[in-house]
């Protein structure tokens, strides 16, 4: 069950032509894949593409209807091997993940897929992580592009173009016997706009077909002789069939008039450029401006002669190109110089080398750019801006930083706090973290894990340390990362090594941070899918001896007492822990309207949740050290005789329990209490209360008859 | 699209419908509605006839982290403009922040701009880890951030809306909503809100409640409006002459009239503030004897505060001793746990707190977790010491008693259970735990009363060492540690004219981090002066 349902919004999927369709960027290429009549799509989830899976997992109906085969891969390496459909049959395939990580593991596919060759048009689909917000390391895909010699779209953000794109990407592909990257930047994935639909269509030729009519042509496979072969047909025929087919369809865009200086830009950069340039007041609001533009929305290959007509009779072009290294400012230059051109490039200066192309950046730098070359054009204003407007109120010591972290009732903070607990008896350990929300666990409070080598590839990264010494390795994976790779590059590749470290495997029952899509141990019916298998059988089956499952992972007492068994049992090959309990945000998406429906049906439904008793907590936040749930926070108490705040429960406790856990486990304080809410009481239950309340009551009054009883309020 | 018709002359600086486009910034921390009132402002703008264009930056970020959505509108016309993708500092119409911090992290990102951007934002905090995890109050200044946001932005609208939501059964999203409906920022009427939240087709009538409540709470322009925050410090309480309301016999409320008198008789009016509470804490601890021992402690405090020339320093010594004597004789043992658990106000509110109504049930379980220590702790002194001193015995006895209990009050067999402990209050001073809380509390209070003597401001501070003690179990041991570390400082700095602010900045170091790391690093320092 995936974080977000776009059940109602796939209904669009099946407007027709003349109509208009309102919503995000990745259910507008949704929309346009059946448009062209795609055969088949997969892919493998990740931000900024997880709502295209869920969107394709949500319209799976709608596929089925059309004949469109939808698969939900489990890796990208397999989504980029799915495409192999389309290398000898003419079907429209298309595949999505994020990039680069996910183009990473899948490019050893597509260098094959890229070698060979397509019939059908092959299509995919990036996810570009690039920028604020971006959960990986700071890559270009373009240079994917380069070395697989695949072409890369970047169509301009709007959904428009990026409709026009899935279009083209198809057709180029066909064209060029060449798959075909389609880059999304992280916002052009969710911007809401608009387009005008055409109808779906129904793939020409099925998978089906293909099947029961199989084709083959040793050309197409990548061994000896014929991948000589494809080294050349890439650049004897792909490439000039691409450029041609690049010119003649005019994939790339002019506008603007005739100037003495121009911008290139990728056409993802498109709507930063006119913002800057409608800044300095030379461009309005629908993007008309006098400035010269080269915009390209196919950013690989280059095509050398619209490039040189463009920047032949200019004084100075600035090229536009986020993300370093430059490839584009310097593929410009060798043709400039090639051609013998001394129009001056310009391009990572103004620009800066690395970082994201914000607003700012992209106003002070083609200002930069404009005041060097063409300082007609700016307003005396902009050729000298009175720079100290208003100094900024410095807030930096104020505001404390926000990083993202466990959510509210997180089933994996009490792995950590565990952890933590077991690390402050045996001492600091080597803790190899991964991908996924597990890897939270390296901020505060619980300062856990050292490094990360990639998705699924933690305990892959604490091979080395397999070697006779007084503290273990710990390694850790999460259940997406153990499918994606982590079983074979993890656990087989331990057990196979005699690797003496404990590696734990964080079950969430989700591939969770994605957005919460099922996996093979999902324990949830799927309809579409075969899940509920246990990860403790894969690690069994594939030799792993010493294996441990914690069904609970609240239980930290549990989770701590397995960790020391693990780091200092005698026993020899891995030690493997895993953890399970269900991704807490799932879990309530799927409980929570339940339950209303359960209590106002009346039936009796108990809802915990914890709290803490404000008189016995001293205000020594012990526990948010172990926990850091959102829900658990500090407030100031009206009492003079207090000087810290105390520990305090809000609202949108969960009733997890780790708070009383840690509590329990850490020997903290008697301050926390768990209170179960009966909802609908039966008879039963109110007797027994009843009977309760006289007798506390009785009690009580005796007690405070004997004693000075303060009233709540005053001191 | 390269006609050029439209160009303005470059000279003119801006292009005129430029203007028309409105910019919202809205800053949220992960898991609090931002999408949700993102897709409410393309709903209301596209409603009124706008083009409207939002992106958002989902994903990991959203996990519980601070977060932007961005929002650009214009009236719709011939062609598809050209908006940004996300918000520039310097060119933002509106900012919505859904909590303060947030609010000052837009101010920090340069999306507040004078001349034109109206800040609406929550005054209410959800506190980032980072302020929770401190030993001391970590808690961020909130001052700054008003002050800053009545100084950097056109117009401010803030109130408590996380607050008014959750009066109204909804979320901060319809209540922020609300206020931007409130600011009349937007060129939209309010029914046209209402009837986006009404097409959003979930909890409609909670979240119409909370966006009137949102809508009527910024009704003043550049207006903050919140309650007054609590303060704590000692000399802004106001003394209250009548004394806590208390009930009971009526031989015990003649005693406790007896102290009230004796502190506004013997004690100066400085003092009051502290001792007032003070005085009820302790009774509430033990009983009016205890009272009566509380303050002929002060009173001695009193004295040698006099000697020291207290009058002139307010009587900040005996004020400072009224406070923390009180919190050192109502040391928390499991009598006072288990009669604090089992009182019939402490049931109402567990009661309030999970808004259970009469006709629900409320089951409470305790999770208590006893070691050797606490039990030993309430045994007669002789017998409880007798215990610990044989290590075999003790450990033995660990094993059978150090494990987690859970307790559930709400059943007759486990309210007994802890009443019973709590009753046993009469023998109390009997006990080892009681002996050693006192022993403690004499030396400490010697010391102080014996460096106020020579250096009236490092007897303030040696009292005031006494807040690094709270916690229990490993924490509390912990606690004392970093106690008797500061104290430890204190021959090295008599005599020096900066001891006090030296002391002050050691209690200061402690509660900064749970081992004491700044504290050793500060005691290192007063080593080499």
């Amino acid at each position: 069950m995936a974080e977000r349902s776009f059940a109602k919004e796939v209904q669009q999927l099946r407007i027709g032509e003349g109509e208009e369709f309102r919503g995000e960027g990745i259910l507008a290429v949704t929309k346009a894949l059946l448009e062209c009549g795609v055969g088949y799509v997969g892919g493998y989830q990740g931000a900024p593409i997880s709502h295209l899976m869920d969107v394709l997992s949500d319209a799976e109906e709608i596929l089925e209807e059309l004949g469109v085969h939808f698969e939900q891969s489990g890796s990208e390496a397999v989504a980029g091997a799915t495409l192999a459909a389309s290398v000898h049959y003419p079907i429209r395939g298309a595949v999505t993940f994020k990039s680069p990580v996910g183009t990473n593991v899948a490019s050893d596919a597509l260098a094959n897929l890229s070698s060979g060759g397509v019939t059908g048009g092959a299509l995919i689909i990036i996810g570009e992580d690039y920028g604020e917000g971006a959960s990986i390391m700071q890559e270009r895909t373009h240079a994917f592009a380069m070395k697989s010699q695949l072409w890369l779209l970047d169509p301009r953000p709007n959904l428009e173009s990026i409709v026009k794109s899935v279009r083209d990407g198809f057709e180029l592909s066909e064209a060029s016997n060449t798959p075909v990257m389609l880059e999304m930047r992280i916002r052009a994935c969710h911007v809401h706009g608009r387009f005008i639909a055409k109808d779906n269509v129904r793939p020409t030729m099925s998978l089906a077909d293909a099947l029961e009519n199989p084709k083959r042509d040793l050309n197409r496979i990548v061994l000896p002789p014929a991948s000589f072969l494809h080294e050349k047909e890439k650049v004897e025929s792909r490439w000039p069939n691409a450029v041609n087919f690049i010119k003649e369809r005019g994939l790339n865009e002019f506008f603007g008039g005739d100037g003495k200086i121009g911008i290139v830009l990728q056409g993802g950069m498109y709507n930063g450029v006119i913002r800057a340039l409608q800044r300095l007041g030379l461009a309005d609001i629908r993007g008309n401006t006098e400035v010269p533009l080269y915009v390209l929305n196919v950013t690989y290959p280059l095509i050398d002669d619209e490039f040189l007509d463009f920047a032949r009779d200019k004084d100075a072009v600035l090229v536009v190109e986020e993300g370093q290294p430059n490839h584009i400012e310097q593929a410009f230059g060798a043709m400039l110089h090639k051609a013998g051109v001394d129009t001056k490039l310009f391009g990572k200066d103004p620009f800066p080398i690395a970082g994201e192309y914000t607003g700012t950046v992209m106003l002070d730098s083609i200002r930069g750019f404009l005041l060097e070359n063409a300082p007609g054009l700016l307003t005396a204003a902009d050729r000298a801006p009175n720079r100290p407007q208003t100094e900024l109120p410095d807030l930096s010591k104020t505001v404390p930083p926000r990083p993202p972290g466990f959510c509210v009732g997180c089933p994996e903070r009490p792995i950590f706090a565990g952890m933590k607990l077991v690390q402050e008896e045996l001492g600091e350990h080597h803790v190899a973290a991964d991908i996924g929300c597990h890897l939270f666990s390296i901020m505060p409070p619980f300062n856990i894990g050292g490094s990360t080598m990639g998705y699924g590839l933690g305990p892959a990264s604490a091979s080395a340390f397999n070697v006779k010494a007084k503290k273990r390795p710990i390694s850790v994976m999460g259940d997406g990362g153990f499918w994606h790779n982590g079983l074979s590059t993890g656990v087989t590749n331990a057990v196979f090594n005699k690797h003496d470290g404990v590696i734990l495997i964080v079950d969430n029952y989700y591939s969770a941070a994605t957005g919460g899509q099922d996996i093979p141990s999902s324990r949830a019916d799927n309809k579409s899918r075969s899940t509920a298998h246990p990860i403790t059988e894969a690690v069994k089956g594939v030799g792993a001896k010493w294996v441990r499952q914690i069904d609970r992972t609240y239980d930290v007492t549990k989770v701590r007492d397995t960790f020391r068994e693990a780091l200092t049992t005698d026993e020899k090959g891995p030690k493997i822990i895993v953890a399970s309990s269900e991704c807490m945000l799932n879990r309530q998406r799927r409980e929570k309207p339940q339950l209303a429906k359960a209590i106002s049906g009346g039936e009796r439904v108990v809802k915990p949740k914890f709290g803490v008793d404000e008189d016995v907590c001293t205000g020594d936040h012990a526990c948010m050290r172990l926990s850091g749930c959102p829900s658990l926070s500090v407030k100031e108490l009206d009492d003079p005789l207090r000087d810290d705040p105390v520990a305090s429960i809000d609202q949108n406790c969960v009733g997890c329990g780790n708070c009383g856990e840690v509590a329990d486990a850490a020997v903290l304080c008697p301050s926390f209490y768990r209170a179960d809410v009966v909802h609908n009481p039966t008879a039963w239950d109110k007797r027994m209360a009843g009977i309760r309340r006289r007798v506390s009551s009785w009690l009580q009054k005796r007690r405070d008859s004997r004693r000075l009883v303060f009233a709540a309020e005053g001191a | 699209m390269s006609s050029m018709d439209a160009i303005a002359e470059p000279s003119a600086g801006r292009v005129p419908d430029r203007d028309q486009v409105i910019k919202l910034a809205i800053l949220a921390v992960g898991g609090q509605g931002g999408g949700v009132i993102t897709s409410w402002i393309v709903d209301l703008a596209e409603r009124n006839g706008w083009y409207a264009q939002s992106t958002s930056v989902p994903g990991v970020a959203q996990r519980t982290g601070a977060t932007v959505y961005y929002v650009e509108m214009v009236p719709e016309g011939e062609g598809t403009p050209v908006l940004g993708m996300m918000p520039a500092p310097g060119d933002v119409d509106v900012v919505l922040a859904s909590e303060l911090m947030e609010a000052g992290r837009a101010i920090q990102r340069g999306f507040v701009s004078p001349d034109r951007t109206t800040l609406i934002f929550s005054t209410d905090r959800t506190l980032a880890v980072s302020e929770k995890i401190v030993p001391g109050d970590g808690i961020a200044d909130a001052l700054p951030v008003m002050e800053a946001a009545k100084e950097v932005a056109k117009d401010v609208r803030a109130a408590r809306l996380e607050q008014l939501a959750l009066q109204n059964g909804s979320v901060i999203s319809a209540s922020l909503f609300g206020a931007l409906a409130g600011s009349g920022v937007l060129p939209f009427a309010r029914e046209s809100f209402e009837q986006t939240i009404e097409a959003s087709g979930r909890g409609v009538k909670a979240s119409l409640r909370a966006f009137a409540a949102g809508f009527d709470a910024v009704q003043v322009r550049d207006g903050i409006v919140e309650e007054t925050p609590a303060v704590d410090a000692p000399d802004i309480i106001e003394p209250k002459p009548a004394g806590p309301v208390v009930a009971g016999p009526e031989k015990m409320r003649r005693a406790w009239q007896a102290l009230l008198d004796r502190i506004h008789a013997e004690f100066p009016q400085a003092a009051h503030g502290m001792l007032l509470p003070g005085l009820k804490k302790v009774v509430d601890f033990q009983d009016v004897k205890y009272g009566e021992e509380y303050l002929n402690r002060l009173t001695k405090v009193l004295e040698v505060d006099k000697a020291a020339g207290g009058e002139g320093e307010g009587y900040d010594f005996t004020a400072t001793a009224a406070k923390y004597v009180a919190n050192a004789m109502a040391y928390d043992d499991v009598i006072r746990v288990a009669d604090l658990k089992t009182r019939g106000s402490r049931f109402e509110r567990v009661n309030a707190e999970v808004r259970a109504t009469p006709e629900q049930l409320v089951e409470i379980t305790e999770f208590m977790h006893p070691r050797l220590e606490e039990i030993c702790g309430i045994l007669p002194a002789s017998l409880g010491r007798g215990i610990l001193a044989r290590e075999g015995l003790s450990k033995r006895l660990d094993r059978l008693i150090n494990k987690g209990r859970r307790v559930r009050t709400d059943t007759i067999r486990g309210f007994v259970t802890l009443y019973a402990i709590g009753s046993l209050r009469g023998y109390r001073r009997r006990t080892l735990r009681h002996q050693i809380e006192v022993a403690h509390l004499e030396e400490w209070l010697k010391l102080a009363c014996d460096t106020v003597r020579d250096d009236y401001q490092l007897g303030v501070e040696v009292l005031r060492a006494r807040r690094l003690i709270k916690g229990y179990s490993d924490t509390h041991v912990r606690g004392e540690a970093k106690f008797d570390r500061v104290l430890s400082a204190v021959p090295l700095l008599k005599g020096r004219e900066d001891a006090a602010t030296w002391l002050h900045r050691l209690i200061d170091a402690a509660l900064k981090d749970e081992k004491g790391t700044m504290l050793d690093g500060a005691l290192k320092t007063i080593r080499t002066l």
